[in-house]
């Protein structure tokens, strides 16, 4: 860009020199390697290597029931398990035709949100860090605490979730799950404001991130480019919004969008989503208060797993549990999309089912895998600094990259 | 939903492409069609730049194996009109011994990444393709892990003996 | 008056203006209290190590405020996270690089065993290509888990000898896995 000095053919400072990046720098967060052709700090070319931890999900889903591939789920965006979890729950209740009760939705629609924020938390908080400012991440990371002990009262674990069954939740959520939720709405935002405060006008941080790999709206939807990087970019995608799942249509929220879908549009994005989000849950507490306490599940007993106690003690149950893991309930041979709002993007689930108990082809549409591809062709004549900033705003997660 | 139908969608695209297209269903009101690879690029970039369809967005390309039947390999796309919120689905079925398909590249530069991983996956080898190497699996594999004759787990392993388990 | 604890002396003999102790132990006290982790982090397990990291768990508080990302300088490998085979020569090599004493962590299922993914692509366990002192058992681990294990390489650390690098048995280990 400006200032670049322009050597002539034969001056030897014209050698290019080769930066291997990763697959093991502290800077990338992950495992990407990037093989970068250097002119001084100036990045002439790229190429990306990636598949470091090539895991072999859709392998590994075609060899198990449906019920069995959540756990899988959870370690593809690893920061926001419990989108995945649903996401992939809703795909196997739309294939078989289950309806689920609006508390369900409700119930669903707080928890994916409280991993939207711990994901964005994240990526901002690392945003800060690579930029030089340690404190905004150590204030995040402590919220994002909260929500794994929410969590932990929901579900019992913490990063790799398994949260909910095909048709609802495995048990309801508890008073305690409850108060820890209104206590998190309640100190939540005013640390994200002053999070934002630290950073929004911040000199050095806006000298860094403003300008820097910009993305026009053609660009990013050329690479097919969804979430809040597609967003950023001024394009106002949203699946929550489009195709509205889970009873989002009844909620009020609003889709942010960014102007040229620069480093720090990206970052102002994911804050304000925060902002949403926190909308959203308010909401859905509103709207769980007229709803029956008792339900959080479907009434579907072939296809959701009862409780211990009742298989050990009631003979209908006993059979139930024994249909649904030796997979003997017929399901309908088909295919389906379906698609959530990640949040990285839309992360979408192929499924082929050829009425086993395994689906005969799963495939996962990972935003990361999508998102990232650019990052090589869009590094051509970035600084160095810059780019890994711009990998950081990428929030590219190495689990859901690699599948 | 969507501003157009599926019989509006299917009734546009055959009047362009008459008899080259086969409806295979629609199942959850997703419209699925099935082509040959001689026409695909062109179908393709039609959906894209039609200004009444505009198919801008690439969902995702992925592909399919039956290894019964006599064309084993399937290559999917999944596209998305952003203006008209329809989505589409349209298979190619390739014949056993030649899995080659043009690439898609040349209407959206995000088919990159998508088509090599469908090769790293499958075999299927997109002409065209400015780098169709692997992209997950280390480079000097020579079996494709995603057709279903390929064992899940590592055959090589030493640990797993049948006796550890009782069988 | 603050609260921070200093650790206590090892056994020796005590006098008046002198303390004796070996120097095994002098020296296991200290580097026990100050190794250097490389946190070598691919996946899901290294995202709970960042919170082990942060405010809330702190390793800092076991002397491992700094964490070295040149193996040249790290004493402890913490492997956390999934290792696929394409992985697999990078972290051997990383290992290499590490200068002797060195200890290695392997944090969570996929690291000792390969966990949930017996696949084609994962390494069934890092121990396949490199020696290692303590697993920490989870999927994730808690980071009470992974301070746990931490903990217990603070341990072994303080107890070896000296010159345990030095033994038949540990090079003989270390032929196994093919390093010299
Ligand atoms: S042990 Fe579990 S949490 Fe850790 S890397 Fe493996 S899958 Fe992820």
């Amino acid at each position: 860009m400006q200032n670049h000095p322009v050597y002539s053919d034969n001056d030897p400072q014209n050698e290019l020199s080769t930066l291997n990046l990763g697959p093991t720098h502290p800077a990338t967060h992950g495992v990407f390697q990037n093989v970068l052709q250097l002119d001084g700090e100036r990045i002439v070319s790229g190429v990306s290597t990636i598949g470091y931890i090539h895991r072999a999900f859709e392998k590994i889903a075609e060899h198990r029931p449906f019920y069995q591939i959540t756990p899988l789920t959870d370690r593809l965006n690893y920061c926001s398990s419990p989108i995945n979890n649903m996401g992939w729950h809703m795909t196997v209740e739309k294939l078989l035709g289950i309806e689920t009760p609006k508390r369900v939705d409700y119930l669903r629609i707080i928890v994916m949100e409280l991993a939207r924020i711990s994901d964005h938390i994240i990526c901002n908080g690392v945003l800060g860090v690579d930029t030089g400012a340690f404190t905004g991440f150590l204030y995040m990371m402590e919220y994002r605490e909260a929500i794994y002990e929410i969590y932990e009262e929901v579900c019992g674990s913490r990063l790799t979730t398994n949260i909910g069954r095909i048709g609802g939740f495995e048990r309801n959520f508890n008073a305690i799950a409850f108060s820890k939720l209104r206590k998190f709405l309640k100190e939540f935002p005013p640390v994200l404001k002053e999070f934002e405060s630290l950073f929004n006008r911040n000199r050095i941080f806006v000298d860094r991130t403003k300008g820097v790999a910009e993305v026009t709206a053609e660009a990013a939807l050329s690479y097919s480019w969804s979430g809040p990087l597609l967003r950023a970019a001024g394009v106002d995608y949203d699946v929550r919004a489009m195709n509205p799942y889970s009873s989002y249509e009844d909620f009020d929220f609003e889709v942010p969008v960014g102007e040229n879908g620069d480093v720090y549009s990206r970052f102002l994005v994911r804050n304000e989503e925060m902002k949403q989000s926190l909308r959203l849950i308010e909401q859905a507490l509103v709207k769980l208060e007229k709803e029956p306490t008792d339900i959080f599940h479907a009434d579907v007993p072939e296809f959701y797993l009862p409780p211990k106690e009742e298989v050990y003690n009631n003979m209908e149950a006993l059979i139930y549990h024994f249909k649904i893991v030796m997979g003997e309930v017929p399901t309908p041979a088909t295919e389906v999309y379906h698609s959530v709002e990640g949040a990285n993007g839309e992360l979408g689930f192929y499924l082929v089912n050829d009425g086993g108990r395994a689906p005969y082809r799963l495939h996962f549409r990972r935003p990361s895998f999508i998102n990232y591809q650019m990052y090589a062709p869009m590094s051509r004549g970035m600084l160095l600094s810059d780019a890994i900033i711009n990998m950081s705003s990428l929030n590219v997660i190495a689990g859901e990259l690699d599948a | 939903m969507g501003k157009i139908t599926n019989e509006e969608l299917l009734k546009n695209i055959n009047t362009k492409f008459e008899g080259q297209l086969t409806l295979v269903g629609e199942p959850f009101g997703l419209l699925t069609l099935e082509t040959g690879r001689e026409q695909i690029i062109d179908i393709l970039t039609y959906l894209k730049t039609d200004l009444s369809l505009q198919f801008i967005y690439l969902t995702d390309i992925t592909a399919i194996h039956y290894p019964e039947q006599e064309k084993p390999i399937g290559v999917i796309y999944h596209l998305h009109s952003l203006i008209n919120n329809v989505r589409i689905r349209i298979k190619v079925f390739l014949p056993d011994g030649d899995f080659h398909i043009p690439t898609a590249t040349t209407v959206w530069d995000g088919a990159n990444w998508m088509e090599r991983e469908t090769y790293d996956y499958f075999g299927v080898i997109f002409d065209g393709h400015p780098d169709l190497r692997r992209i997950l699996n280390v480079d000097d594999m020579t079996a494709f892990p995603m057709r279903k004759e390929f064992p899940l787990e590592d055959p090589n392993r030493v640990d797993k003996k049948d006796y550890f388990f009782g069988r | 008056m603050s609260d921070i604890q200093i650790v206590g002396a090892p056994a020796g003999v005590e006098g008046a203006g002198f303390f004796a102790t070996s120097l095994d132990k002098a020296v296991g006290l200290a580097r026990a209290n100050s190794l250097w982790p490389l946190p070598f982090a691919t996946s899901c397990c290294g995202i709970e190590f960042m919170a082990t990291m942060a405010s809330h768990y702190d390793l800092s508080r076991f002397g491992a405020e700094r964490l070295s990302f040149s193996p040249r300088q790290a004493d402890l490998l913490m492997v956390m996270g999934t290792i696929a085979k394409k992985m697999g020569p990078v972290l051997r090599q990383v290992y290499l690089q590490m200068a002797e004493p060195r200890w290695v962590m392997a944090v969570g299922a996929c690291a000792s065993s390969g966990g949930i993914f017996d696949t084609y692509s994962v390494l069934q366990g890092i121990d396949e290509i490199i020696p290692v002192d303590v697993y920490v058992p989870g999927c994730p681990p808690r980071p009470e888990a992974i301070i746990d294990g931490f903990i217990n390489i603070q341990k072994l650390v303080k107890t070896e000898s000296l010159r345990r690098r030095n033994e038949p048995e540990y090079q003989k280990l270390l032929a196994s896995y093919g390093i010299q």
